[in-house]
């Protein structure tokens, strides 16, 4: 059986697979960019004195914590064009969605994150004059997110895996592309197969780089 | 320069400090020692509002530390403080330690920053470190930087937290020299420490604390020569056998 596979159809549709490797990778980086910044954001809210904010941010997070991610794609895909009132494309209320959801994970790492950095270090902050936001900006943020790096890949990671998801509302990434290409050359297993390779090289090269980042960040 | 009125504080049912007064004149070098446990290090705290206090009035320079209507950051920026952690910031150089709070809070140019910095790197005789970081320097020369680093805010008084403890019996002269030289050019100062020999030498007056109380508040005469309370001569034969 194996004599019968014919990795041609690869070649032939390179450039259709990598325009959706292409968007898969700009939406894991606009995901991940903008779950870091949303997440932290809901991190010091949920570690803010100010009981609202803390509950409201610890709400949102259990509560997007508790849906699967394939529920909020499909949400928003419905949400966000009647929330705004025009539609905004797939591809936008896709990534409305990965950040809604990856900000909760992101949320949880960031907090341990900016808990791991010693109370000592506030007060050193704090007792140069240092504001609050001085204080979070030049002192704490800085050294929580070294301490993070690795799991902040790690999740990246996971991220970039979750994106092939987003073939219940059928945009075009590289497992849809894929998926077509499949259909309409009629060579399934060539191109379901060559879709693993890239996913398992790319995890796994991300993976390697964790490792790295690990001794180079290490404070 | 430092008024303690009557200060209590308690965590839920235990009371750390109980209705400690005394006061730091301007120029005046005062050591706080006690038992640990005792509360020294929590009253020290207090001073510059890192620890909050329940009863009684702090003031400093006539502001009072913690109201409402005091603005706690710029009375910090007034008052240096040295951790007995050293507590520099891990991911920036030395200079960069010693200027970030420089440049940040008082606003200084990068170029003046890095001059006063540099000065007083010069001071501790640390210059020749200023590019590497916190955890290539060993824990005297760490706290010498964080001396510096309080003192490139041109601070009113410096409060010391301890800071020969963590050290290595051989780099607390390093440490304890800095301070000498700081209180003889007339830096008001206040200093927990169990260094008794440094008292002697250095300080105008000698606090003792047990259990919260101030027990003691007396000339460095009176409190190594004289008559002293019984908790008081008990620490001191503990500590000074050593």
């Amino acid at each position: 059986m194996l004599d019968e596979l014919d990795f041609s159809v690869i070649w032939d549709n390179f450039h259709f697979l990598l325009e959706g490797m292409g968007l898969t990778l700009w939406l894991t980086l606009l995901a991940i960019g903008g779950g870091i910044i949303f997440g932290t954001i809901l991190a010091l809210c949920r570690l803010s004195h100010i009981r609202l904010l803390s509950f409201v941010a610890g709400s949102y997070v259990n509560f997007l914590r508790s849906m699967p991610l394939i529920l909020v794609i499909f949400w928003l895909y419905f949400l966000v064009p009647l929330v705004i009132g025009r539609p905004v494309g797939t591809f936008y209320s896709v990534l409305v969605a990965f950040v809604m959801f990856e900000a909760a994970y992101y949320c949880e790492i960031i907090r341990a994150g900016i808990q791991s950095v010693k109370k000592g270090q506030i007060f050193a902050g704090q007792a140069l004059g240092m504001t609050y936001k001085q204080n979070m900006q030049y002192i704490v943020l800085p050294q929580a997110f070294r301490n993070m790096i690795p799991i902040l890949v790690t999740q990246a990671i996971i991220l970039f895996q979750d994106t092939a998801l987003v073939y219940v509302v059928g945009l075009a990434d590289f497992l849809v592309v894929g998926e077509r290409i499949a259909t309409i050359e009629n060579r399934t297993i060539e191109v379901f197969l060559f879709i693993a390779f890239v996913y398992f090289v790319m995890c796994l090269v991300g993976t390697i780089l964790v490792g790295k980042l690990q001794r180079k960040y290490a404070l | 320069m430092i008024e303690i009125k009557n200060v209590s504080k308690s965590y839920g049912s235990f009371k750390v400090l109980t209705d400690c007064t005394t006061s730091v004149a301007k120029g005046e070098v005062v050591v706080v020692c006690g038992p640990s446990g005792s509360g020294k290090s929590t009253l020290i705290k207090t001073v510059n509002g890192l620890e909050p206090y329940q009863e009684g009035s702090i003031t400093f320079n006539g502001v009072t530390v913690g109201a409402e209507s005091t603005n706690m950051s710029e009375l910090r920026s007034r008052i240096g403080m040295v951790f007995q952690n050293f507590e520099l910031f891990p991911h920036i150089s030395i200079i960069d330690n010693i200027k970030l709070a420089q440049v940040k809070v008082l606003g200084r140019s990068d170029d003046e920053a890095e001059k006063r910095g540099m000065e007083l790197l010069e001071r501790v005789g640390l210059s020749a470190q200023a590019a590497k970081y916190p955890a290539q320097l060993s824990g005297g020369q760490q706290q010498r930087v964080a001396i510096a680093r309080g003192l490139a805010m041109d601070p009113e008084a410096m409060l010391f937290d301890e800071p020969t403890s963590a050290l290595d019996p051989e780099m607390i002269n390093e440490v304890l020299d800095v301070m000498t030289a700081l209180a003889e050019d007339g830096m008001t100062m206040m200093v927990v420490t169990h260094e008794m020999g440094f008292a002697k030498r250095v300080a105008d007056r000698v606090i003792f604390m047990d259990a919260g109380k101030i027990e003691e508040d007396c000339t460095k005469t009176e409190f190594f020569d004289q008559e002293r309370g019984e908790r008081a001569r008990l620490f001191l034969s503990k500590i000074l056998t050593h």
